[in-house]
C-alpha cells in the first residue's frame, strides 16, 4: 500500500499516526477513570456510566446555548466552565443514585449490575423527553477548532491535544487524591476491608457516597470533553460503554494503573490495525487479543497484591 | 413514459411562469372541489363495495397504522417520519379524507427493536385490520415486517432510501433505491470537479456496503479508480486512523455513507484534522437536514450530499409542505430527505384507493403503477411497475446554517431500479 510515496511522506503520516493513537488513547483513559474508581475501587457494575457521560454533554450542551446568548464575551472560556458544571451535575447525580440505589446493593454485585442497567434506560429516555430524540450540536469556541501545522505535511488536531492535556490533568488529580490524601487512604481502606474500616472509625458509608460521585463527576468530565469529538444524543451514551469496561477488566479491574495500561495497550493496537487493515477488522481483532489474554489472565494486566 | 408532465415540472428551481402559477392554483382548488360531493360520493361507494376483505373501514371512517420507532436509538432519525405522516392525514381528513372516509390513525412503536416491528405489524394488520401501514425506517426493521405484511396480506409504505434488491407486492418504496441516488451524483462529480479516485468510507451494514458496491462498479467502468474502501462498525466513534489514510491517499473525492453517532464523530475530526470541506470534494449519501442537526452545520460545510429532497427546494408545493410542517410540529423543525419521502405516503396511498375505488389491499397493490402525485414538496412523481417511485436526483451542498443549497438536480425523472444488472 505504500508504493508511489516518498519518505518523507511516510514519515509524516508515521508521525500523524502515532499521534492519532495518544488521542485515542487519552479518550479511552478519561471514558474510564470514573469506571475505573466505582468498578475497580467500590466493585459496582456500573451500566449507566455512558449515561453519567452524556449528562456532561448534555451540560456543555446547555452551557453553550446560555453563554452565548446571555454573555457572549465568555464564550472562547465557556469550555472550562462547562466541564466544571459538567463535573458537578453528574457527580450530584452520582450521589443521589448511591443514596437511593447503589447501597442497598453493595451486597449483591450481580444486581448492581440489573439495576443500573434500569438505570440506564430512565436516564436515557429522560433525556429524550427533556431535550428531544434527536442529537443536538454542540458549538466549540473558534480556538479549539482546526489544527496546528507542525511542518507542511504533520498535522495536529486541536481538539486531541485538549483532550490529552486535560486527560494528564484528571489522572495526576486523581492519583494525587487517591494516593496521597487521607481522605484517598479512606477509600483503599473500605475497599480493602470494610468492616475493619468502620471498626477503626472511618465512615465508610460516607466514602462509599463521595467515591461514587467522583466517579460519576469524571464520567461528566469525559463526556463534556466529547463533545468535541463525538455525538451527543439520547443513546449515544452506548456508544462508550463496551470500550469502557474492556479497558477496566483487561487491566486488572482494581488498579489504576493497570486502566492506563490497557487503555494504552487497547488503543494503540486498534489504531494500528485500523491503519493497515479495515476498520471493522481492526475491531475484532482487537477484541479477540483481549479475549485471548484474559484466557491466559482473568486477573487482567495488573493486579492489586493484598493479603488474603 | 416521461414526457408531457416533466415539462410542466421544469421551472423547479426557477421563477414559476404564470401559466404554471395558474395550474397550480386550480390543483389547490380541486380539494375544494372534492370537498362538495362528499355525502354523495360515501353513498355512491357504500361500504361494502370498497371493503370486500373485512378491513377496518365503515361509512364514515377507515383506519390506518404508524409503526415507528418513537423510543430507543433510532427514535432520532424516525421522529421526522411520523411528523409527515401525521401531517399528510391530517391535511387528508381537511379535504374530506379519502373515498368519503376521515382517516384514524393507530399508532404503534417498533422501540428501535426488529423482532417488535414484526409483532406490532401483525397486531396492525390481524387485530386492527388497518387499511395501510405508513411505518419503518431501517432495512432490518422492513425485512423483519416483510413476511407479516405477506402472509397476512397488508399494504406498507416505506419512506427510506435504501439499497434495493427488493421488491414485493405489499409494499410501497417512497424512498430512493439505491442506483436512483448513487449514480446520477457519481456522474455529477466526474464531470462537474473531474474526480479521478474516490474514497470510500461507511458504517458496516448492508445498506453503505451495497450501496458501496454500485458505486464501485460504476467509478471503475468510467475508466476512474477507488484508492480505498473502509467500514466501521456502528456506533464507531474513533476515525483519527482513517483520516490518515485518507490523507495518504488524497483521493479526489472522499465518498461517505457513515450513519447514526458515528457520524457526527467522523465530520468533527475531519474538521479537527484539518480537512476543509471547500478544497476537499466530500460527498455523502446518508447526511440529510436531520443528520446535520447533531454534526453541526460548521463541521460539514461545503460537503455535498446526493438525495432526491433537501428543505431548501424552491417550489410552491415545497413551501406550502415547509410552512404547513412548522405550523404544526414547531418552527424549529428540519424536514430531511426521508421525512419528505414519509410524506408521499399517505398521499398517494389516497390517490390509489380513489383511482381503485376500493381499500381492498390486492385492488390497492395492482392499481399502484402508474399513480402520479403533482403535489409532492420534491415535485412530481409516479409509481413504477416495481412499486418504487420515478424521481429526481439531486445535489445540495452544506451551508453553515444546517441547510443546502441545491447544485444540481437530473433533468429526467430516474427509472427505479431495484435489481441493477451489472452492479451486483
Amino acid at each position: 500500500m505504500f508504493e508511489g510515496y516518498s519518505l518523507a511522506e511516510l514519515g509524516s503520516i508515521f508521525a500523524m499516526q502515532g499521534f492519532a493513537g495518544l488521542i485515542l488513547f487519552s479518550v479511552f483513559v478519561l471514558m474510564a477513570l470514573g469506571l475505573a474508581i466505582i468498578f475497580g475501587q467500590m466493585g459496582v457494575i456500573n451500566m449507566a456510566h455512558g449515561e453519567f457521560m452524556i449528562l456532561g454533554a448534555y451540560v456543555t450542551y446547555l452551557c453553550s446555548n446560555f453563554i452565548s446568548s446571555y454573555a457572549p464575551a465568555l464564550f472562547p472560556a465557556y469550555f472550562f466552565i462547562a466541564m466544571a458544571l459538567a463535573f458537578v451535575a453528574s457527580g450530584a447525580l452520582g450521589m443521589l443514585v448511591e443514596w437511593g440505589m447503589i447501597r442497598f446493593l453493595y451486597r449483591r454485585p450481580l444486581d448492581t449490575l440489573l439495576a443500573t442497567w434500569g438505570l440506564s434506560l430512565i436516564l436515557q429516555q429522560v433525556f429524550r423527553s427533556v431535550f428531544g430524540a434527536r442529537e443536538v450540536g454542540v458549538v466549540l469556541p473558534d480556538w479549539l477548532m482546526g489544527s496546528v501545522a507542525v511542518t507542511d505535511t504533520i498535522e495536529v488536531p486541536i481538539n486531541g491535544l485538549f483532550v490529552m492535556g486535560l486527560t494528564i490533568a484528571i489522572t495526576v488529580v486523581i492519583y494525587a487524591v487517591m494516593f496521597r490524601s487521607r481522605w484517598g487512604q479512606g477509600v483503599r481502606a473500605v475497599m480493602q476491608n470494610r468492616v475493619m474500616a468502620g471498626a477503626v472509625g472511618i465512615n465508610t458509608e460516607k466514602v462509599d457516597r463521595y467515591t461514587f460521585g467522583l466517579g460519576c463527576g469524571i464520567a461528566g468530565v469525559a463526556g463534556s470533553a466529547f463533545t468535541m469529538v463525538g455525538s451527543t444524543g439520547p443513546t449515544s451514551g452506548q456508544l462508550y460503554i463496551v470500550d469502557t469496561f474492556l479497558v477496566v477488566v483487561f487491566g486488572g479491574a482494581q488498579s489504576l494503573i493497570g486502566t492506563i495500561a490497557s487503555a494504552f495497550t487497547i488503543s494503540q493496537a486498534q489504531s494500528t490495525m485500523e491503519f493497515f487493515l479495515s476498520g471493522s477488522t481492526a475491531k475484532v481483532l482487537t477484541l479477540l487479543t483481549v479475549v485471548v489474554i484474559l484466557m491466559l489472565r482473568p486477573q487482567g494486566l495488573f493486579v492489586l497484591k493484598v493479603r488474603r | 413514459m416521461s414526457s408531457d408532465k416533466m415539462d410542466a415540472d421544469k421551472t423547479i428551481g426557477g421563477v414559476p411562469s404564470p401559466l404554471r402559477r395558474k395550474l397550480l392554483l386550480g390543483m389547490a382548488a380541486l380539494p375544494a372541489v372534492a370537498l362538495l360531493p362528499r355525502g354523495a360520493l360515501a353513498q355512491a361507494l357504500p361500504t361494502d363495495a370498497v371493503n370486500t376483505t373485512k378491513l377496518a373501514v365503515t361509512d364514515g371512517t377507515v383506519k390506518v397504522g404508524i409503526l415507528h420507532s418513537t423510543t430507543g436509538t433510532m427514535a432520532i432519525s424516525e421522529t421526522g417520519s411520523v411528523q409527515a405522516e401525521k401531517l399528510a392525514i391530517a391535511q387528508i381528513n381537511e379535504m374530506g379524507g379519502v373515498l368519503g372516509r376521515k382517516i384514524e390513525v393507530i399508532q404503534e412503536d417498533g422501540a428501535s427493536d426488529w423482532p417488535t416491528f414484526a409483532e406490532k405489524a401483525r397486531k396492525l394488520l390481524v387485530e386492527d385490520k388497518v387499511a395501510a401501514v405508513f411505518g419503518c425506517w431501517t432495512s432490518a426493521s422492513r425485512k423483519a415486517v416483510l413476511p407479516v405484511f405477506e402472509q397476512y396480506n397488508g399494504m406498507l409504505y416505506y419512506p427510506t432510501f435504501y439499497e434495493g434488491l427488493e421488491q414485493s407486492k405489499n409494499v410501497i418504496y417512497t424512498g430512493q433505491e439505491a442506483t436512483q441516488q448513487i449514480l446520477a451524483g457519481l456522474d455529477w462529480v466526474s464531470n462537474e470537479k473531474k474526480a479521478k479516485t474516490f474514497f470510500l468510507i461507511g458504517s458496516d451494514y448492508i445498506w453503505p456496503r451495497t450501496s458501496n458496491k454500485i458505486a464501485r462498479k460504476h467509478i471503475e467502468m468510467h475508466g476512474q479508480k477507488v484508492v480505498g474502501e473502509e467500514y466501521f462498525p456502528l456506533g464507531h466513534t474513533q476515525f483519527n486512523s482513517v483520516i490518515n489514510k485518507i490523507k495518504l491517499t488524497k483521493p479526489d473525492v472522499i465518498y461517505a455513507s457513515v450513519v447514526g453517532g458515528s457520524n457526527v464523530a467522523f465530520y468533527k475530526q475531519l474538521k479537527a484534522a484539518g480537512i476543509d470541506l471547500n478544497k476537499q470534494t466530500l460527498m455523502t449519501i446518508s447526511v440529510t437536514e436531520d443528520e446535520m442537526l447533531g454534526i453541526g452545520g460548521e463541521n460539514i460545510a461545503g460537503a455535498y450530499a446526493c438525495m432526491k429532497y433537501f428543505q431548501s427546494l424552491k417550489n410552491p408545493n415545497n413551501e406550502k409542505f415547509v410552512a404547513a410542517f412548522k405550523k404544526m410540529w414547531g418552527g424549529e423543525s428540519v424536514i430531511g430527505d426521508v421525512t419528505q419521502a414519509a410524506y408521499l405516503g399517505p398521499w398517494l396511498w389516497k390517490l390509489t384507493a380513489e383511482k381503485a375505488k376500493s381499500f381492498d389491499i390486492d385492488k390497492i397493490a395492482a392499481a399502484s403503477p402508474g399513480i402520479e402525485f403533482t403535489g409532492a414538496p420534491e415535485g412530481y412523481v409516479r409509481i413504477h411497475e416495481n412499486h418504487h417511485l420515478w424521481s429526481k436526483t439531486r445535489v445540495g451542498r452544506a451551508r453553515t446554517d444546517g441547510q443546502f443549497d441545491m447544485v444540481y438536480e437530473t433533468a429526467d425523472l430516474i427509472e427505479p431500479n431495484p435489481f441493477p444488472k451489472g452492479y451486483q
